[in-house]
């Protein structure tokens, strides 16, 4: 079996993003940029499933700027064979993005895809959906666990209220919640191996897919802060005011 | 042209979240209609003719549809978006697994968790983890948009008499097929809809302390939620976990106990109208959002809290 992981470079997840001082945009000026975290978890399942001999090949792709070759340098380093990258400095909408990951299927022809829930850049939770969609291919979103069977994966979903067990046809579209995995670390040495790994770069152009934007970002704009309160000394001072000042509790 | 809703439902009761989709698309067009994708959905179709303010539901029946996977209900609601201007869900676990599917069937960009509408192309949405709202202006010829439930005041859910219209289903691809589910069983209020939250983070420590904070909540009757840090170490189940990558509450009183206030955590509930903490870390986070903050142990203060409401 192929699997493909498609991995986003975003902002650290600890970083605190801020409008630019014209709001056109995000100000994303020296700020630390990492694998988005659902794709590490989504490289880390493959990995796992090579390692217990359900697969072949792991190759991750991320459609981006040449910097994202970091990220793709970091998933080999955590035991991806060979990466792609999509060359760009656009940022595309999850539907382009979503194309251009087809368009990587049908000419590598994998079995399963395995991508974030969520990029926590844009907070989209769109591309695994929308790929599946246009490939034609059964769905599992917010999985908490995999398991690979004959021509099939068997996956437990996170759902309102609980949680959900599908069995897909393959090939297949999964997309990881939190709890699928806690991604290793890679060791020096396969860091090392990672910078000798094959590494392909194509230009968006090449591609012939429409990534034409379907959405325009008119302005962005830090939301309304809230103020902080005031400390209370005790439990019968919060009682008091939860129930005298701000008449929440009767 | 009218406005489609797809109804969140299962089955046998239509979910309240689908009352604040059907809000948020009365703010676009007056002219609503909702779409019930289902198996034997009787009382749901039911109560969504009920709701005050809708012109027509669709209703469309097939065995293959009583687990709403996305692979059969997708193509169903792309086959009706010609006829509409806007297709709207809540951006629920079950409105992100399908709406996205339909929207890319129709080749459209979804706009997923908008919490304002501003003309009937342009809309508000949070990103990084709500550190900034982004204004977007949607170019494709239907827009496909998921809301956030908590930005949109539900429509009464009485008073309306909407037709129901049956429309065919489609054919099963059968691509997945529904193995099972495990719903956790609760008397508390639901998490999404409760006016009360009582939320423990890494701070209770164990599953067994949690029941410290079950008893605050009964007594408050509110709905309890966490952090990852406490869903993550096993104390409470996964759908508890508010958040950037859990649900989003905005009750009348959330009170955080324990809870440090990771940004992605505050993603989750600085919408709520009054916040309280409790926290033995006087520097922490939470602080800074809360409109009460008691620094103390919360081993202390949630028997002495519990006991003070009887
Ligand atoms: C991709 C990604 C997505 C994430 N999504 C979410 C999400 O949706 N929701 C979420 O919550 N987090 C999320 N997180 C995790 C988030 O970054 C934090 O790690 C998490 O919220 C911390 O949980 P916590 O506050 O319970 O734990 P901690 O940060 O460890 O805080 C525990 C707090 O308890 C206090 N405490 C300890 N003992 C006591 C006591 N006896 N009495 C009183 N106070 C005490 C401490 O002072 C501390 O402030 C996400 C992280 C990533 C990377
Ligand atoms: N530019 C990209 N390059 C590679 N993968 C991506 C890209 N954008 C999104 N993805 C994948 O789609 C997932 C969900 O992203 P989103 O739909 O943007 O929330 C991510 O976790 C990635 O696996």
């Amino acid at each position: 079996m192929k699997i493909l992981v498609p991995v986003k470079r975003v902002v650290d997840y600890n970083v605190k993003v801020r409008p630019s001082s014209d709001g056109s945009n995000v100000d994303l000026t020296n700020v630390k940029m990492s694998i988005n975290p659902f794709c590490e978890i989504a490289v880390e399942e493959a990995v796992r499933i090579k390692e217990a001999g359900n697969a072949d090949e792991i190759i991750v792709l991320s459609i981006g700027p040449s910097k994202a070759q970091e990220q793709l340098r970091s998933s080999m380093a955590l035991g991806a064979d060979r990466a792609v990258l999509i060359e760009t400095e656009e940022a595309l909408e999850p539907l382009a993005v979503a194309k251009c990951i087809k368009a990587i299927v049908d000419k590598e022809q994998v079995d399963l895809i395995i991508l974030g829930k969520q990029s926590i850049d844009g907070d989209n939770n769109q591309t695994g959906q929308m790929l599946a969609a246009l490939c034609g291919y059964a769905q599992a979103t917010f999985a908490s666990e995999l398991a690979v069977g004959e021509g099939s994966v068997r996956v437990t979903r996170e759902i309102d209220g609980g949680l959900e067990t599908l069995e897909l046809k393959l090939p297949a579209v999964v997309t990881t919640d939190l709890r699928l995995n806690e991604p290793r670390y890679a060791a020096l040495p396969n860091i090392m191996k990672a910078k000798k790994k094959p590494l392909e770069i194509i230009a968006l152009a090449e591609l012939g897919v429409d990534t034409a934007a379907r959405t325009q970002l008119l302005s962005v704009a830090a939301p309304e802060e809230r103020k902080a309160g005031v400390k209370v000394a005790s439990v019968d001072e919060l009682l008091d005011k939860l129930k005298n000042e701000a008449k929440v509790i009767s | 042209m009218s406005v489609l809703v797809i109804a969140e439902h299962d089955n046998a009761q239509l979910k309240a979240v689908t009352l604040n989709a059907c809000a948020a698309a009365k703010a676009i067009n007056d002219d609503v209609h909702l779409l019930v994708i289902g198996t034997n959905c009787g009382p749901v179709v039911e109560a969504a003719s009920k709701i005050a303010g809708i012109q027509k539901v669709l209703l469309a029946e097939a065995s293959y549809y009583e687990h709403q996977l996305a692979e059969e209900l997708a193509p169903l609601i792309a086959s009706l978006a010609d006829q509409y201007t806007h297709v709207l869900a809540a951006a629920t676990s079950n409105g992100k697994n399908v709406l996205p599917r339909a929207a890319a069937l129709h080749d459209c960009q979804l706009i997923s968790e908008i919490i304002k509408i501003v003309d009937e192309q342009t809309f508000c949405r949070p990103i990084y983890a709500g550190n900034v709202i982004a204004t977007v202006k949607s170019l494709d010829s239907v827009k496909f948009l998921s809301i956030r439930p908590t930005a949109f005041d539900a429509l009464a859910a009485d008073g309306g008499s909407a037709v129901v219209e049956s429309i065919g289903a489609l054919d099963a691809l059968s691509l997945s097929v529904f193995d099972s589910q495990t719903l956790a069983k609760s008397d508390r209020p639901d998490l999404s809809a409760a006016d009360i939250v009582v939320s423990g983070g890494r701070g209770l420590q164990s599953s067994e302390n949690f029941e410290l904070l079950y008893t605050l909540a009964d007594k408050l009757q509110a709905a309890v939620g966490a952090s990852r840090a406490a869903v993550d170490a096993g104390f409470v189940a996964n759908d508890l976990q508010v958040g950037q990558t859990g649900k989003v509450v905005a009750p009348e009183l959330y009170i955080a106990i324990g809870i440090s206030g990771a940004i992605q955590h505050l993603a989750g509930m600085k919408e709520s109208k009054v916040i309280v903490a409790i926290n033995k870390d006087e520097d922490a986070p939470i602080f800074q959002v809360s409109d009460y903050g008691l620094v103390a142990d919360l081993f202390d203060v949630l028997p002495e809290l519990s006991e003070k409401l009887s």
